[in-house]
């Protein structure tokens, strides 16, 4: 086992060090900076992960495996491939932007804020790297959890209530989650130890996967997963937490949880449900790709509906994160592909939503759209950037996420033309309500709110320039995205075939 | 000869560069700066297309490889520009009318302040970028960048005076009547990906991949791609946005809406004659619906009375008069026809252009009268511009038209006589909008009588350029009949497989002296109907349901809109509130509930739980006893 610091430790370690870092600092300065200069080491650090990727021996600079709990088989075991890579990426991304657009927010026990966000980014990277089910696990809880408090605490009005929802819910769903690990655990090999020793069971990934199960079993753990990751995502009709969520919590806890947050149940789904019970994936797949289905045309009517601003975003983000969901469960090559890009490209654009819906909030104090009007004469740039990144996030092509929605369309075609096509509904009913919310906030005439509405600060152009860069960047040229994680989504494939 | 062919990515590029200067330089660029640089560009453009044209002569064709865009292991789809003769007639087309429409709006969009010019102008560059992309596309997803890209800028520029709330709501449904197209077209990619593996025009048309499709297949594939192409190229059902995109400023009516945007469907589907030759069926639907819009849009073109919805509907009539080409097999005339078209219709947008210009911004044409007297070079032009849609020979709207209509009677002498029937309306409409604008007496106020004049020369003399190109452009394509050699068709026979129409020479000297002697005859008609003419009281009648452009924009409020919208607040007050977030409020409601019952028997009362332990007790034993 290595004797040198790995990319994992780091990425997992440093979080946490600034964690330690700004609860600790006396000032809200001290704490945010320390959040700020951390988050940027980190994103130093994944992008250093990109270049090092021909991991041939079994044990280098990419994975850790620490024996933790020995006699139950429970090693402290962490590695990148590619869609961790791709995932901590987005991570080591997100923190920067989010802390940097909302530095201007004033928090009432600021280095708690902050080290509460910190110990989350530690919990998010151990989630998307964990080989070992405990870890994954300790991991998953860990990124939950100061959610909890930072919504509760530093949230609007209605932020009990909401998060009251949102913890018991998702808590629930990691209860079934648990339950499903132990009974897999219990079936498993054991594990065997370098001095020779083995223990009964093993909770490491590679013995998740060789696991052998009954046809039934499978059936009733990949429920048991699935609704834990189901909520996670969320899914239609496990969504119902979402859009009070992220209307109740401040605004940059509500990027982590629509950015990257929601990641974690599609990872979970293509890392620790599919290639585990690939039998029962088979069997529920119809079923998951119909409800994912249903829920981008239901969360996309609903979105043409909503006065409120957030709760538009959290409503077409349903829909987006549906159509994920359905081509992750296409289970074939290019639409797990395209889920894959998509995951990467969806935190990015829906983090640049929400700088902007921020700035507006705080600028004007209003949270309804027919609240605002003619923010393009006040805002010219604001509005700008904005609208590159609403349509980027309808797909438009040459931004980023249209290579990741082909993909996955034309992978859910292959499942099945009829899903495709009503899926397809959702590209149009996208354009609706994204049109008509930038008509009615940005265009127009100026009303009293919005007259003197300052432009972008720097600090807020500085992030939304860097969300644009990367929406054209990979809007034009995917091809490093899709080699990053070509095999990862070979290796899913294989599985399930 | 390979030169050139390296530097073809220059085309777009010129544009994009165009729009970048123009987009981040808005608040420093003088407007004189901004015309020099968006007009330039497009003219650099147009001078390396005129290279890659005498390049390629009529017998090469290639295609140049950027990069790989997507690259998997089911498929491939790369970075590729095709450049043949079908590709290379577009390009002359956006980038030779193109720069002209950028040249006369330095003068048209003159009032607008600085900020506002040099954003006009970026969009002008970006919409040529994307329609560059969409013909030079060595591959449908290519062609798809553009199709999208395309919209865009059709919405960001109807768009464009975004103060008023009539003019967004026209660009938005433009935008989403467009999207609606493209799911169809998108679902035909995924066909195509599905059955045969690429969407790269070298390999999906040869004979090995194209023998992968069975007849359902390629029936179903041409119906999708035609679906995209209905939005794209406005006709039944999706056609509705283009008369509203009128709400964008002219030259970009002329340009998107006339010249280049709106015939990306023609493009689309000459682009795929190979697919569509072996799907009778699509062609059926096609003639069907060309022949319909084309004589819908022109019924409603008679009674509208602002000069633009007039040329709107007549575009959306003319594009209808393309489809019947296709659809009858008759490629190259559909071809030829936007080509002409191109001429004759940016024309009659630019002069109608010129005439709100010297109305100030009116553009009633109850309210305008005797302009001939004030503005001669916008008139003649005009007139014109009249003559080659009218299908005058000699012109070469005669040409393009004659050819398409004697396609369609080789095919099917009813769908000749209808589609001559609406040949007879599109003269009627557009002398009817000559007359009454340009003759008589004026009707305005006295103010913009005072003010009429004659537009300044960077608007006149592409009027004049393209008044030239409207007369002589047809002699590309003199039929055999007439002793020509019908140099386009020639042209293109290496992409086109040309579907020769078998009409004895005697046929068609006959369908020409018909076609010629009923236009004359109706405009005639138009001339002593609208000599005298004086605002008309209230229409009835037919005359009232072609005035309100039939009732379809109210009929798809009723059948569509009004559904849609009751059916999302039907979803969100009950099924969202009530029924699954009530659902899960009541499983925490429940628990509240049952806790705070069970929260009694913790009654810290010693008797209580003395009483509770024999009746446990009491129940074991019974449990024990009798069970």
């Amino acid at each position: 086992m290595g004797n040198y610091i790995t990319f994992p430790d780091l990425l997992i370690w440093l979080p946490l060090l600034a964690a330690i870092f700004s609860f600790i600092s006396k000032d809200e300065k001290g704490a945010k900076n320390s959040a700020i200069v951390f988050s940027l080491l980190i994103l130093g650090v994944s992008v250093a992960t990109l270049f090092f990727t021909n991991d041939t021996q079994y044990l280098s600079y990419n994975y850790v495996n620490y024996i933790w709990l020995k006699y139950m088989g429970a090693n402290y075991y962490v590695g990148l491939d590619g869609t961790g890579r791709l995932l901590t990426l987005l991570t080591a991304i997100g923190f920067p932007l989010i802390l940097v657009s909302t530095s201007n927010s004033k928090f009432e026990n600021p280095s708690r804020f902050y080290g509460l966000m910190m110990l989350t980014q530690a919990g998010l990277m151990g989630v998307f790297m964990a080989m070992d089910a405990l870890t994954f696990y300790f991991f998953w809880e860990l990124a939950l959890i100061p959610v909890y408090f930072l919504c509760s605490i530093w949230g609007g009005e209605k932020r009990i209530q909401a998060t009251f929802k949102f913890f018991v819910y998702t808590f629930a769903g990691s209860l079934l989650m648990l339950i499903g690990i132990i009974y897999v655990y219990l079936h498993t090999q054991g594990r065997v130890f370098a001095d020779g020793t083995t223990s009964l069971h093993s909770f490491a990934l590679s013995a998740f996967y060789t696991v052998q199960l009954s046809a039934s079993e499978q059936n009733w753990l990949f429920i048991l997963f699935f609704i834990a990751f189901a909520i996670k995502m969320p899914i239609f009709p496990f969504h119902t937490w979402q859009p009070e969520a992220y209307n109740q919590s401040p605004t940059s806890v509500t990027m982590v949880l629509s950015g990257i947050m929601v990641k974690m149940g599609l990872f979970g789904a293509m890392r620790w449900l599919i290639p585990v019970f690939p039998e029962a994936s088979a069997h529920f797949k119809q079923l998951i790709v119909i409800l994912s289905v249903i829920g981008i045309v239901y969360a996309s009517c609903i979105a043409m509906m909503q006065d409120n601003i957030k709760k538009l975003v959290a409503y077409s983000s349903i829909a987006h994160i549906g159509l994920m969901s359905a081509a992750i469960f296409s289970m074939n090559q290019i639409s797990v592909q395209g889920a894959m890009m998509q995951m990467f490209n969806h935190g990015i654009n829906i983090i640049g939503m929400w700088v902007v819906i921020d700035i507006i909030e705080r600028r004007t104090g209003a949270k309804k759209i027919s609240e605002l009007s003619g923010l393009a004469h006040s805002a010219p740039v604001l509005t700008i950037l904005f609208i590159v990144i609403a349509l980027a996030n309808i797909a438009l092509p040459l931004t980023n996420a249209f290579t990741g929605e082909f993909l996955m369309f034309s992978g859910l075609y292959n499942f099945s033309h009829w899903m495709a096509a009503v899926a397809g509904i959702g590209i149009i009913l996208s354009a609706v309500y994204t049109l008509n919310m930038i008509q009615k906030v940005f265009y127009g005439s100026v009303n009293s709110l919005t007259t003197d509405v300052k432009d972008v600060s720097w600090n807020e152009k500085l992030v939304l320039i860097i969300i644009v860069g990367i929406i054209f960047f990979v809007g034009i040229y995917p091809q490093p995205l899709i080699e990053l994680t070509k095999e990862a989504v070979n290796n899913l494939v294989v599985r399930v075939q | 000869m390979n030169n050139i062919l390296q530097l073809v990515w220059l085309i777009p590029v010129m544009p994009l560069l165009g729009f970048l200067i123009n987009g981040l330089g808005r608040k420093q660029l003088t407007k004189s700066l901004s015309g020099i640089i968006g007009s330039g560009v497009i003219l650099i453009s147009f001078v390396l297309s005129l290279l890659v044209f005498l390049q390629i002569g009529s017998n090469h064709n290639a295609t140049v490889h950027l990069f790989d865009f997507i690259k998997l292991n089911a498929f491939t789809i790369a970075f590729d520009f095709k450049i043949d003769q079908l590709s290379t007639l577009f390009l002359l087309i956006i980038t030779g009318v193109g720069f002209l429409i950028h040249v006369y709006s330095t003068a048209y969009m003159h009032d607008e302040d600085g900020k506002d010019f040099a954003k006009y102008f970026a969009y002008l560059n970006l919409f040529v970028f994307s329609m560059l992309l969409l013909v030079m596309g060595g591959n449908y997803v290519i062609m798809f960048i553009g199709w999208e890209g395309v919209g865009l800028c059709s919405y960001l520029l109807i768009g464009y005076w975004f103060r008023n709330a009539d003019y967004t709501d026209a660009a938005k449904k433009a935008f989403i009547m467009n999207r609606i197209g493209d799911l169809g077209f998108l679902l035909a990619l995924f066909w195509l990906i599905a059955v045969v593996g690429t969407v790269q025009y070298d390999e999906l048309f040869t004979a090995g991949n194209l023998a992968k499709l069975s007849a359902f297949d390629v029936t179903g594939i041409t119906l999708l791609l035609f679906v995209g192409a209905t939005g794209k190229s406005a006709q039944i059902p999706l056609f509705t946005w283009l008369p509203d995109a009128m709400a964008g400023p002219t030259p970009v009516s002329a340009l998107i809406h006339a010249a280049t945007m709106v015939t990306a469907g023609i493009y689309m589907i000459a682009r795929s004659n190979t697919l569509f030759s072996m799907a009778h069926q699509t062609q059926v639907v096609i003639t069907i619906v060309g022949l319909a819009t084309a004589i819908l849009a022109a019924s409603i073109a008679i009674k509208q009375n602002d000069i633009k919805k007039v040329l709107a509907y007549s575009t959306v009539s003319q594009l209808g008069f393309m489809f019947l080409a296709l659809g009858t097999g008759n490629y190259v005339a559909a071809v030829f026809h936007v080509l002409t078209h191109a001429f004759f219709k940016a024309l009659m947008f630019l002069g109608s252009g010129s005439v709100i210009h010297a109305m100030g911004g009116e553009q009633d044409i109850r309210k305008m009268g005797g302009l001939h007297k004030h503005m001669k070079i916008t008139s003649i032009t005009f007139l014109i511009g009249c003559i080659a849609i009218a299908g005058i020979p000699g012109f070469s709207g005669f040409f393009s038209k004659d050819e398409i209509l004697a396609g369609a009677f080789a095919h099917n002498p009813y769908i000749y006589s209808i589609a001559l029937f609406a040949a007879l309306l599109t003269a009627f409409y557009m002398f009817r909008l000559y007359i009454i604008t340009f003759t008589g007496s004026f009707r305005g106020t006295h103010d913009q009588q005072h003010h009429l004049h004659e537009s300044p020369k960077a608007m006149t003399i592409p009027l004049i350029v393209l008044a030239v190109l409207s007369i002589i452009g047809g002699y590309i394509g003199v039929p055999e009949s007439l002793g020509g050699s019908h140099q386009i068709g020639m042209y293109l026979a290496g992409v086109i497989k040309a579907e020769p129409h078998h009409l004895a020479h005697n046929t068609e000297y006959m369908l020409m002296g018909l076609s010629t002697g009923l236009v004359l005859l109706s405009i005639l008609f138009a001339w002593m109907r609208f000599k005298n003419y004086k605002i008309e009281s209230d229409s009835k009648g037919l005359g009232k349901v072609l005035e309100n452009k039939w009732y379809v924009d109210e009929l798809y409020q009723m059948a569509i809109l009004k559904p849609l919208k009751s059916t999302s607040a039907f979803l969100n007050k009950i099924i969202e509130n009530r029924i699954i977030d009530g659902a899960v409020n009541g499983v925490g409601k429940l628990v509240n509930y049952s806790s705070r019952q069970l929260r009694w028997i913790q009654s810290g009362q010693v008797g209580a739980y003395v009483l509770l332990m024999v009746i446990g007790m009491l129940l074991l034993f019974f449990i024990q006893l009798f069970l």
